[in-house]
């Protein structure tokens, strides 16, 4: 180790321990906006979820004539799947199956019973029911391709105009969610941000007599920044340990409560498959905030 | 080795502090400035250090122009100067070793000839025995006997004392005073500002009086005339 890093490094740890109340205090600073930040990255995996949730539940179904053969509705199937790339998912509903599907939907619903009764033969038409990413304009040009193209003459409707209404205001939801996410994000991080600098300049006030002395005796500006800079960055790593012990438990303890309001969503797996981005995030957050902060206020102070 | 090219320094809120200065300081000179709290001695300190640049006029240290030169450079030169402050300016966060160590390991001294060193010096000025104590546990001799180990332990071309005896009784002031004359006489630069008339009085040195931020007279061997 270079004799100007292990001098630089050892000033850091002294004064680290010797201002054990200003280090703790501001540990406690980067810890809550740490927490802030995280709780950013739990409301993401939220939102997705639920946004995701809503557009598999957004589709549209394209009736086929009475007659149309199975192999001619899975060749449109196939075409559609290979012509539309945005198409996530199409599922074929034989005219048994939404016989069936309607049966049980209805059982025990007398009237309607009588009603099929009367009618006296299955009255559903062979369907494909499609989804796509939840863009009104992909629903919109998927039932455009189904009207216009060469099989069209094998499809008797395509519900697109009656659901139209439902899919832009489902969409503009969730578009509204996203914006709203993003702006909350980046007023927090940028709270967050003024904070750890603030903490960290306070931190570093402390200290305004002593640099200029350093400065007097003709330390060079990294000398003088070194161990400020060193002591953000253990300000931030001991902040991460902490957000991240505290977010895995956290995540832990609550995720019974949160799938109940939101069934099928583990907050403590969502915890573990991301468990990279939690570190990426409060490691970089606490170690760069904490750090940066301490090179711009010594910087400042060093200025003639 | 300290020339001031008509200097003038004029701070932002138009306060005049030095205006057209011009004076040269030779090497192994005992030079004092004298003047009035607020006649710019300071300022002519900051200045020598680099710590401030002129609005006008050159300040030179060794040749080099300070208001051009490379801020590297200025961190060169100034570990070339030891300075003394009339309150101290100690590094309170350090003890009284790492203060004398952190001038050394600052000009990139080996761990061995520090551990060497620093007690030496520190037994000189008779603090050996509060190596572990923080500046704020010494008395105000003690401190500014640190203070001068501190200027002292690289051997500095020039010394830069800005009154240095302001916060001291009679008795640690002659000790200052002496101990400046005895480093002055083994050919260190000293440029001692005070507005202390006993001390220039005694001292038979060049002494620069200053006046509304002009030099009022420069004499070989001055006294204190105001």
């Amino acid at each position: 180790m270079p004799t100007n890093f292990k001098r630089i490094l050892d000033f850091a740890i002294n004064d680290f321990n010797r201002n054990k109340g200003i280090s703790i205090a501001a540990i406690f600073v980067l810890t809550i906006t740490i927490l802030l930040v995280t709780g950013l990255v739990f409301f993401q995996g939220m939102a997705g979820y639920l946004t995701s949730q809503i557009k598999n539940k957004i589709d549209i179904t394209a009736y086929f004539v009475d007659g149309t053969s199975e192999q001619d509705i899975l060749s449109v199937k196939d075409e559609i799947m290979k012509s539309s790339p945005n198409v996530k998912n199409v599922e074929y509903v034989s005219k048994d199956q939404a016989l069936a599907t309607f049966n049980e939907k209805h059982k025990g619903d007398e009237v309607i019973a009588q009603a099929l009764e009367e009618v006296g033969q299955n009255p559903f038409l062979p369907s494909l029911n499609i989804t796509t990413n939840g863009d009104p304009l992909q629903y919109a040009a998927v039932a455009t391709t189904l009207q216009t193209a060469d099989f069209s003459k094998l499809i008797d409707n395509v519900d697109f105009s009656q659901k139209k209404d439902t899919i832009e205001k489902v969409y503009s939801i969730i578009s509204n969610i996203n914006i709203f996410g993003i702006l909350l994000g980046i007023i927090l991080i940028i709270v967050a941000i003024l904070v750890v600098y603030n903490t960290i300049k306070l931190v570093i006030e402390n200290s305004k007599e002593e640099i200029s002395t350093m400065n007097t005796v003709g330390a060079s500006d990294w000398f003088i920044r070194g161990p400020f800079i060193i002591q953000g960055v253990f300000y931030g790593m001991i902040a991460f340990i902490i957000c991240f012990l505290i977010s895995g438990i956290f995540s832990l303890i609550l995720s019974s409560k949160f799938a109940v309001m939101m069934p099928g969503f583990s907050l403590f797996s969502y915890f573990l498959a991301n468990w990279w981005i939690f570190v990426l995030v409060q490691l970089g957050f606490g170690v760069g905030v904490g750090a940066i902060s301490a090179l711009v206020v010594v910087k400042k102070h060093l200025e003639v | 080795m300290i020339k001031f090219n008509n200097v003038t320094k004029i701070y932002q809120n138009d306060t005049i502090v030095l205006q057209d200065i011009s004076l040269d300081i030779k090497e192994g000179e005992f030079v004092s400035i004298v003047g009035k709290s607020g006649v710019g001695k300071t300022t002519i300190i900051r200045l020598i250090l680099g710590l401030e640049m002129p609005t006008s006029g050159e300040v030179y240290l060794k040749d080099t122009n300070l208001s051009n030169a490379d801020p590297l450079k200025i961190q060169e030169l100034r570990r070339k100067i030891g300075c003394i402050y009339q309150d101290y300016k100690l590094l309170s966060q350090k003890t009284v070793y790492e203060n004398v160590a952190y001038i050394m390991q600052v000009e990139g001294k080996k761990d061995e000839e520090i551990e060497n060193e620093v007690p030496k010096i520190l037994q000189v000025i008779g603090l050996e025995d509060k190596v572990d104590n923080f500046p704020s546990e010494l008395s105000g001799g003690e401190q500014q006997r640190l203070a001068i180990a501190r200027a002292f332990v690289n051997s500095p071309e020039i010394i830069i004392a800005d009154e240095p005896t302001g916060n001291l009784d009679p008795y640690n002031t002659y000790e200052v005073i002496s101990l400046l004359q005895k480093i002055n006489k083994t050919g260190k630069t000293v440029v001692l500002a005070t507005h202390d008339r006993e001390i220039i009085n005694k001292l038979g040195k060049r002494v620069i009086t200053l006046e509304n931020g002009k030099i009022l007279r420069d004499e070989a061997e001055g006294k204190f005339i105001i």
